[in-house]
């Protein structure tokens, strides 16, 4: 059991910086928002696993609130977002795929280094854990860094927030209450950047963040 | 006896990878022509071709040199000795223990350096452009091929195909996340090349999407035959290698008897057939890429492969 408990467990939260990666891949609004969709559903997945190994109920909790709202209610109001935005066939990166996905791998190897170092005490499935949580986390804010439109950088945040769920999954006894609250804050964040999405599209009519530094007169 | 047991062996499988390529090509462009709904030629065709390519004369350019005659061979004899080396249905071979993984990457990587040259050598323009092609593709998918090995190597223990192979049968290996990324990283680097469809076309003479046929555009003959059966010999390889490594079922151990190695031959026809049906049908549902997105197509084989390994450092052993 322990060894496939172990395995299946490191299958999952490798699976989610895997598909941290996709995300990274992504050119076009419309697959950058499935795949976060999916993203969400492995992480799903993955805490589903914690909360079966870990026998912790609570964490089914955790899953069937990443499963609802994360890879079903945010990318359907992103869609609509976008749709109503009318930029469902922009095409945008800030930097090219290669050297993106190099330091994406670059912010795996460093987690790992930073991770591995640090805890070397802990429980193997909590270490793997936090190693997989940090890069997710840093794949997000790559992924944010990368993108010069508000919606992908949206959805850049997201993920990020999907690595610190793996990561508070992964730490036994993290209570129910915490969790939620993190969750329920994420969604704030989501409706605040939502709003803040439609004003700066009001004033700029457009959603490219490059806009703001040329009125701000820092054009390059 | 055991010397004389594994020489046995390892003729036998020397013998039976020349006399099956071929038919495995058949086997391909078979079940390619029956997804599109047409009858397609016979599955014995390819071993028709190359009678006839054998028995014909060969024609050289006024300019050709030494080199143009010598490297169909140099390409051919390569590529038997890369294929001789993995285990196809019996990990016990004798020449395994000379040569690992790594030198069989070198071996088809010498072919390909001989295969650009002479493709070079008669200085026309499409030659040239094949072999520039061809030397792209190959510095994208070298590199993500030697991440996989690093990947198999650090499961294994060991870069010896035999070992490989025996230590992934065992169930010490567990289910691993970072040996599926490397199954689809192995897929996409034999796709590239083998020249199979999203990276080039097999089957074309168009001359803005052809790779490997621009470059044997000169050839004919004996030459053309030594070169093709290079070809499927290389499919031949590279199946059996993603056979051998993550589904080593049935391979019979050195010290089995007749009947383990019988078993282990039809296990890998049977591996085989299904690996050339899965191919056939991977190619007619894709279509072909342009020139340019091959190095994204191979950036992701590089990326799952250095991913692998990366992930390996976060596994049980911790």
């Amino acid at each position: 059991m322990g060894g496939l408990a172990f395995d299946v467990a490191h299958l999952l939260a490798g699976g989610l910086v895997l598909v941290s990666f996709m995300m990274l891949y992504q050119d076009r609004l419309y697959a950058l928002i499935n795949i976060y969709g999916l993203h969400a559903l492995a992480l799903t997945l993955s805490v589903a696993w914690q909360a079966y190994i870990q026998d912790a109920g609570h964490l089914y909790v955790t899953a069937a609130i990443a499963l609802i709202f994360k890879a079903i209610v945010i990318p359907l109001a992103l869609m609509r977002i976008v749709r109503q935005f009318g930029i469902h066939r922009e095409i945008e990166t800030a930097v090219g795929i290669g050297p993106t996905m190099l330091a994406g791998m670059g912010l795996v190897a460093l987690s790992m280094v930073v991770m591995l170092r640090v805890t070397p005490d802990a429980d193997p499935l909590a270490r793997e854990d936090l190693a997989f949580a940090l890069s997710v986390i840093l794949l997000g804010l790559l992924v944010m860094v990368t993108r010069r439109n508000a919606v992908g950088q949206v959805i850049g945040f997201m993920s990020l927030e999907n690595g610190l769920i793996l990561a508070a999954t992964g730490a036994k006894g993290m209570p129910l209450v915490v969790e939620i609250s993190v969750a329920f804050s994420v969604l704030i964040a989501f409706i605040v950047i939502g709003v803040f999405l439609f004003r700066i599209r009001e004033r700029f009519d457009t959603v490219d963040v490059g806009a703001m530094d040329e009125f701000r007169g820092e054009k390059r | 006896m055991d010397l004389i047991l594994g020489l046995f062996v390892q003729g036998a499988q020397m013998a039976l990878v020349l006399a099956l390529a071929p038919l495995l090509t058949g086997i391909v462009r078979k079940a390619k022509a029956r997804l599109t709904r047409r009858v397609g030629a016979s599955l014995w065709q390819p071993y028709r071709d190359l009678a006839r390519l054998m028995r014909k004369e060969v024609v050289l350019a006024e300019n050709a040199s030494w080199l143009f005659r010598a490297a169909p061979y140099m390409i051919f004899a390569a590529t038997w000795v890369a294929a001789a080396l993995v285990p196809t249905f019996a990990t016990g071979l004798t020449f395994s223990w000379t040569a690992d993984l790594i030198a069989i990457v070198a071996l088809l990587g010498s072919a390909r350096f001989f295969l650009a040259l002479a493709g070079m050598d008669v200085g026309t323009a499409f030659g040239g452009i094949g072999a520039s092609r061809e030397v792209m593709i190959a510095s994208l998918a070298e590199p993500a091929m030697l991440m996989i090995i690093f990947t198999l190597a650090l499961v294994a223990g060991s870069t010896q195909l035999s070992t490989v192979a025996a230590q992934m049968a065992t169930p010490a290996v567990g289910l691993r996340f970072s040996l599926g990324l490397a199954l689809v990283a192995l897929a996409v680097v034999a796709l590239a090349e083998n020249a199979r469809i999203p990276v080039d076309n097999p089957a074309t003479h168009l001359e803005l999407t052809m790779v490997h046929e621009a470059m044997v555009l000169e050839y004919s003959g004996r030459h053309l035959a030594m070169i093709e059966l290079a070809a499927h010999l290389k499919l031949l390889l590279y199946l059996s290698l993603i056979a051998c490594v993550f589904a080593p079922w049935s391979l019979a151990a050195p010290g089995d008897g007749v009947g383990a190695h019988l078993w282990g031959v039809l296990a890998w026809i049977g591996k085989l057939g299904l690996g050339g049906a899965l191919l056939a049908l991977f190619e007619t549902s894709i279509a072909k890429m342009r020139v340019f997105r091959v190095p994204q197509f191979l950036g992701v084989a590089l990326m799952l492969g250095l991913l692998a390994t990366l992930l390996l450092f976060v596994s049980r052993s911790l």
